[in-house]
């Protein structure tokens, strides 16, 4: 990852009809970089990706590609290839056919062709596959495929719209790695879409978190985990408890009137906050030891560890712990001071979609 | 068993009803008597004579040339309408297709008489060039019908993928739409072809003095007294029908076939 700035999405906006699905969004991908765009559907995310790859026009702003505005140059003129969700590999055409697809259209020789395919198939584990067609692979199978398609154009970026999203959870772990493997081996830009926080969490060098047409939190992926900038992003990214708080003075929180120390400090004096915990931040403890004192009211096992409700102060903890407490137990609730997240409280929905800078 | 048999014997009755009809004429365009009532023997007379006939030839000309360039045109113009009301939005979508289909339901005689009326409206001479116009007109929706489906199957990003990788869009269709969707722009074709081969009703409103096809070659001879050529011709012309709607099945079968092999590996 350099710091140049390969994209540059600068002020864009994009509207169906009354529905706006990007506001005023100012984004920057840098070479070689891993960013993945994140959020629930219909934040804007795959809206973004295709406006990069030249399939949308935004209604206001500008797209610069290496300092050039591309904002209206034809995807067929674009140096980006995209992986697309359903595959949308040329049925009617061999393996061998669909990838070399884009350079028949270079114009590129037999020789260097074959070259190209017989490397993009070795770089996608699929060596030998050149004549079989697309309909009798599997869905990872196509999916490597497709990214074979895509590659062997040495696009400066790939884009990739939800590509596992059709595959079964053991093979989409597989997959995961390989992209990043892919991504060393290449020395290209990637920018991914997904809504699955996990493969966001594992893949990237840097999260995008969007929501409803605005960016929540750009940072690399501990930033995004570990210090949410609000509510939307400490709930999407994980599970997490979010509760109401008031910061007493720095490094003071009072959470349903019980003062718990933290880290954070500059929110000011008894100012409303969010406080955030992560359920495996939660340490269950002797009754006596802890600082607040509650009963154990759901146990399930996850298979990594238990996933316990706790119910004190009248509100429910998730806790994730690999100890386990019978419901009913009573327990002391325990938190590491630097465990504790505070965020600022939206004043208003807004607020609480208000974009963030780097 | 029992059952079986009255299964089998249920289905018979109701081909031979469907077809006994078909089966008379075909018979009798071998039968050397002039007279429907009795059997002279088998002979090939009736069909020597049609092929001698010129004004029957020239009909047979006129129908051939009509259906092709009325099929030909009609696939073009209905592949380009079903691509543009498959990416409209679902209302207008359901409303155009709604539309298209009409025309199709419509009363041929309906759509003959007006036809017609709009020729004369517009002061356009009826002859060959009406006709095709009006073969074009009806063969269209066809088209459209066989069409559609094929669209529907298409993953919408395949389009996007050919741009993606360097194609422009009129390269994209021919390489990567259409062959996907030729199926269904083959049987839009045969079945255009069809329609247009055995139309009587909107030809005779709207073809004019000067020329023929078969059909209505056909009934001006029937006024005149039937001549035993015309049952070789109606003979020759049912097997071609019934031929071509032979390969339009065979082809969608085949195309079935093909799909659930796939899914099946």
């Amino acid at each position: 990852m350099t710091d140049n700035k390969l994209i540059n999405l600068v002020n864009i906006t994009k509207s169906y009809g009354d529905n706006v699905v990007l506001d005023d969004l100012n984004l920057y991908i840098r070479e070689n970089e891993f960013v993945t765009l994140l959020g629930p559907s219909g934040c804007g995310k795959t809206t973004t990706l295709r406006i990069i790859g030249g399939f949308e026009t935004p209604d206001k702003g500008q797209v610069i590609f290496e300092g050039k505005d591309i904002t209206k140059v034809p995807p067929n003129e674009r140096q980006v290839n995209t992986v697309f969700q359903k595959y949308a590999l040329f049925n009617h055409m061999t393996i061998a056919e669909n990838i070399a697809f884009g350079l028949k259209i270079k114009k590129k020789s037999k020789a260097y062709i074959q070259d190209k395919i017989k490397y993009a198939l070795k770089l996608v584990n699929l060596d030998g596959f050149e004549n079989r067609m697309p309909d009798s692979l599997s869905g990872g199978q196509q999916q490597r495929i497709a990214i074979a398609r895509a590659i062997v154009n040495e696009p400066k970026v790939l884009l990739l719209d939800e590509p596992l999203g059709a595959l079964d959870l053991k093979l989409r772990q597989d997959m995961q790695y390989e992209l990043i493997r892919l991504k060393n081996e290449l020395g290209i830009t990637f920018v991914y879409v997904t809504h699955d926080q996990e493969e966001a969490l594992t893949m990237s060098d840097t999260i995008v978190v969007m929501n409803q047409g605005y960016i929540q939190q750009i940072g690399t992926p501990e930033e995004i985990y570990n210090e949410p900038k609000n509510a939307f992003v400490a709930d999407f990214i994980g599970e997490s408890n979010i509760l109401p708080g008031i910061m007493v003075e720095d490094k003071l929180v009072n959470i349903f009137g019980v003062n718990f120390v933290c880290v954070d400090t500059g929110f000011g004096k008894n100012k409303p906050v969010d406080v955030v915990i992560r359920p495996e931040d939660i340490d269950l403890v002797k009754p006596e030891e802890g600082i607040i004192k509650g009963v154990v009211t759901s146990l399930i096992f996850k298979g990594v560890h238990y996933e316990m409700e706790v119910h004190a102060c009248d509100h429910d903890w998730l806790v994730h712990s690999t100890d386990l407490f019978p419901v009913g137990t009573e327990v002391g609730i325990w938190v590491d001071p630097f465990d504790i997240q505070i965020m600022n409280k939206p004043e208003s929905e807004d607020e609480e979609a208000v974009e963030v800078e780097l | 068993m029992v059952k079986k048999f009255f299964e089998r014997f249920y289905v018979g009755l109701i081909i031979l009803f469907l077809y006994a009809p078909i089966i008379i004429l075909i018979l009798l365009s071998f039968n050397s008597s002039k007279s429907r009532a009795k059997w002279g023997g088998f002979t090939l007379r009736w069909y020597r004579e049609l092929f001698k006939n010129e004004s029957i030839m020239n009909a047979l000309y006129t129908t051939l040339i009509i259906a092709v360039l009325s099929a030909l045109i009609a696939t073009i113009i209905g592949t380009a309408a079903a691509i543009a009301i498959n990416s409209m939005k679902k209302t207008p979508r359901t409303i155009m297709i709604a539309i298209t289909n009409i025309p199709m339901l419509n009363a041929d005689i309906v759509t003959g008489i007006s036809l017609m009326l709009l020729f004369v409206a517009l002061k356009f001479t009826l002859g060959f060039t009406s006709v095709l116009i009006s073969h074009i007109t009806f063969n269209i929706p066809y088209v459209i019908l066989s069409v559609m489906p094929k669209l529907k199957q298409l993953n919408p990003h395949t389009y996007e993928a050919a741009l993606d990788l360097g194609a422009t869009p009129l390269y994209a269709f021919f390489k990567v739409i259409l062959p996907d969707i030729f199926p269904g722009v083959l049987t839009g074709f045969f079945l255009a072809f069809t329609m247009s081969l055995d139309d009587f009703v909107i030809t005779h409103f709207t073809k004019g003095p000067q020329i023929n096809t078969l059909s209505t070659k056909i009934y001006t001879e029937v006024r005149k007294g039937i001549k035993p050529e015309i049952y070789a011709l109606s003979t020759l012309m049912f097997v071609t029908v019934l031929l071509l709607l032979i390969i339009i099945n065979r082809k969608n079968d085949k195309n079935a076939n093909k799909n659930t092999i796939i899914s099946k590996i």
